[in-house]
């Protein structure tokens, strides 16, 4: 076979280096500003006042930076690993759902139909709740479920791509296949999980009320917690000789195949791992969005996350998050601004990165500096 | 005494979509030895190897490495924890790490998962990195990234690479692809050097170098797939049909 997985993965010498006190430094400004001047703002400064950031605002954040955890799951396996992945969003999906289903319970009798099962049960006859919703009653079992239903899937699938040695475009298409049969399955009113409605209308979580600011805040805090969680692991396992043979499985995985290395159980690891952070991440962003649906898992929503990577600039772990961050600032901007445009800009988006700056975002500091190098040095020589 | 076999390939044939790239092949190689493999394009050189190493699996006949090891049941990462390396033939190491964490992930132990999770580089494993660099001559070089290095440093590296992993038998194609003629013989030495310790096959075409190599030794000349002679390099050079399949087309003068 051709090795299909270098037109499309990486190509060499496109990674961006970022100079470690400047990642540092980036990572603790950003630490300083999501997670004390935010939160304060919305708390302290007046309402009306310039400084003051909106109860919708913080909800927005919180759900950016959802999207920010699943694109360093991507970039993970893409950026990393070599694994263009383009069903990320079915396990960040899956997340949600596994919370959905015990926040759906936690609705009690205040829904439409004042009944203790959830809404959509009623409205299509269920007679009693199906038995393998009863034990979402508990959080604990949700939240375990949060983890172990994507990381199952993903390994059973993982082992069987790895095994057969699937690779470059073939593994991508699978796993385009596969979020798409998962969405079609969701879709469908009898796989208890509510159809095209999905789950919505939650109102407590844990005992809390859902729809109260304080709350709300108080998940953006676990989102903020969980980024910077999930970039701290994986900066450590990039540092790894685990993430060394990640990345040489990456460029060139036929050398670690023949250097005594199952290749298989390496991405396995990290697909499985790449699972549970986008599951994590889902479960995450469904209190603060408030719904839960297939379309969560609709082949483009992979793609979009797989474009975040791309311009945020890919092989690093602050890009994806940048990635994240700004195209989705942009949608929310391009979406009220010119709706009908918006699918043009995010393409135009991508082609432009592609083609004059492969290294994304990120790289841009490097560019500029040597750029001006080439300048400075040009006349005089 | 005669010497120990360490590799035994009996009978071998491997089809693919009926083009016959290997036919009844035997070989024997003893252990110690240092062999050449000549034989013009397509003569099964590369099949050849990747049988040896698991990537094909052979239609029929019996691969055995040692007394009784049977490499046809198992896959390329389990040969190569046997001790069978291999060097391919265009240069490929990882590009985007140094030369020093070329030869770390290479050096011979644990290959598991949580190893490599939990491993932590022990001042042997580096004086051993230091001593290969040095074989290498790529000492000052170990923090360059080896996508930077020059196409016949790279093929060094990949040989270092190989010497990491200790292994016993050596498998190396076209070392001297791209190299210059200096370049060419310091390889040859070091091919000449590891033998005794090591046994090796090298596929190679140019004849300057496996005249170098080869010396007294015996070299095996393959063709569509089969074994045409075995013998020192002259005898081999003087065969008639050796001469009339290979040298004949002027690969001699490459």
């Amino acid at each position: 076979m051709p090795n299909t997985s270098d037109t499309i993965v990486i190509r060499r010498g496109l990674l961006s280096r970022i100079p470690a006190n400047l990642e540092l430094g980036g990572v603790i400004m950003a630490a300083l500003v999501l997670v004390v001047v935010i939160p304060v703002l919305n708390v302290l400064a007046p309402a009306g006042s310039a400084l003051h950031i909106s109860d919708f605002s913080i909800n927005l954040y919180g759900k950016y930076l959802c999207y920010a955890i699943l694109a360093i799951s991507v970039d993970l396996l893409w950026g990393y690993t070599g694994l263009l992945s383009l069903g990320q969003c079915m396990f960040f999906t899956l997340g949600g759902y596994a919370l959905g289903m015990y926040l759906m319970l936690m609705i009690g009798k205040l829904g439409q139909y004042h009944s203790d099962l959830p809404d959509f049960m009623v409205f299509l006859g269920y007679p009693r709740l199906p038995s393998h919703w009863v034990p979402f009653r508990h959080f604990w079992f949700a939240a375990a479920a949060v983890v172990w239903v994507p990381g199952l899937v993903a390994m059973v699938f993982g082992y069987l791509a790895f095994r057969s040695r699937i690779r470059g475009v073939y593994f991508s298409i699978l796993t385009q296949a596969l979020t798409y049969a998962s969405c079609l399955m969701f879709f469908r009113n009898d796989f208890t999980f509510g159809g095209n409605n999905g789950l919505t209308d939650f109102k407590f979580i844990v005992g809390y009320d859902l729809r109260s600011p304080a709350t709300q805040r108080v998940l953006y805090l676990c989102t903020c917690l969980l980024l910077f969680a999930t970039y701290g692991a994986c900066k450590w396992l990039t540092r790894t000789k685990f993430g060394k043979v990640q990345r040489a499985v990456r460029d060139s995985e036929n050398r670690v195949l023949f250097s005594g290395y199952a290749t298989a159980n390496f991405k396995l690891f990290v697909f499985v791992l790449a699972a549970v952070i986008a599951s994590v991440a889902g479960a995450l962003y469904v209190p603060q969005v408030g719904i839960i649906n297939p379309s969560e898992m609709a082949a483009d929503k992979s793609l979009e996350a797989v474009v975040w990577v791309a311009v945020g600039g890919r092989g690093t772990l602050i890009g994806p998050v940048i990635g994240a961050i700004g195209v989705n600032a942009l949608k929310s901007w391009a979406t009220r601004a010119y709706p009908d445009l918006w699918l043009l800009i995010l393409g135009s988006l991508f082609i432009f990165i592609v083609l004059f700056l492969p290294g994304g975002i990120v790289s841009l500091p490097a560019r500029i500096a040597s750029w001006r190098r080439a300048r400075k040095g040009g006349p005089s020589a | 005494m005669k010497p120990e076999i360490i590799l035994t390939v009996e009978d071998v044939n491997k089809e693919f979509d009926g083009f016959k790239a290997i036919t009844n092949l035997n070989f024997y190689l003893d252990r110690g030895e240092l062999r050449v493999i000549i034989g013009p394009n397509g003569a099964g050189k590369s099949t050849f190897f990747d049988l040896l190493t698991g990537r094909t699996k052979p239609d029929t006949g019996r691969i055995v490495f040692g007394r009784s090891t049977d490499l046809t049941s198992l896959n390329e990462f389990e040969i190569n924890r046997l001790g069978i390396g291999r060097k391919f033939q265009t240069p490929s190491v990882y590009v985007d790490h140094t030369v020093f964490e070329n030869l770390l992930l290479s050096l011979k132990g644990p290959r598991g998962v949580f190893a490599a999770l939990f491993h932590r580089t022990t001042a042997a494993q580096r004086s051993r990195i230091d001593e290969l660099l040095g074989l290498i001559r790529l000492g000052p070089k170990r923090d360059l990234r080896a996508g930077q290095l020059a196409h016949g440093e790279k093929q060094w590296l990949e040989i270092g690479m190989l010497l990491a992993q200790d292994p016993q038998v050596l498998l190396v194609d076209e070392p001297a692809a791209g190299m210059t003629d200096e370049e060419t013989h310091r390889t040859g030495e070091l091919l000449i050097s590891l033998s005794g310790k090591h046994s090796l096959i090298v596929v190679e075409h140019d004849m300057t170098f496996v005249k170098q190599i080869a010396q007294d030794r015996k070299v095996t000349v393959l063709h569509q797939g089969t074994l045409l002679c075995e013998g020192r390099f002259e005898e081999v050079q003087a065969n008639p049909r050796v001469r009339e399949v290979y040298l004949g087309r002027g690969k001699a003068h490459k």
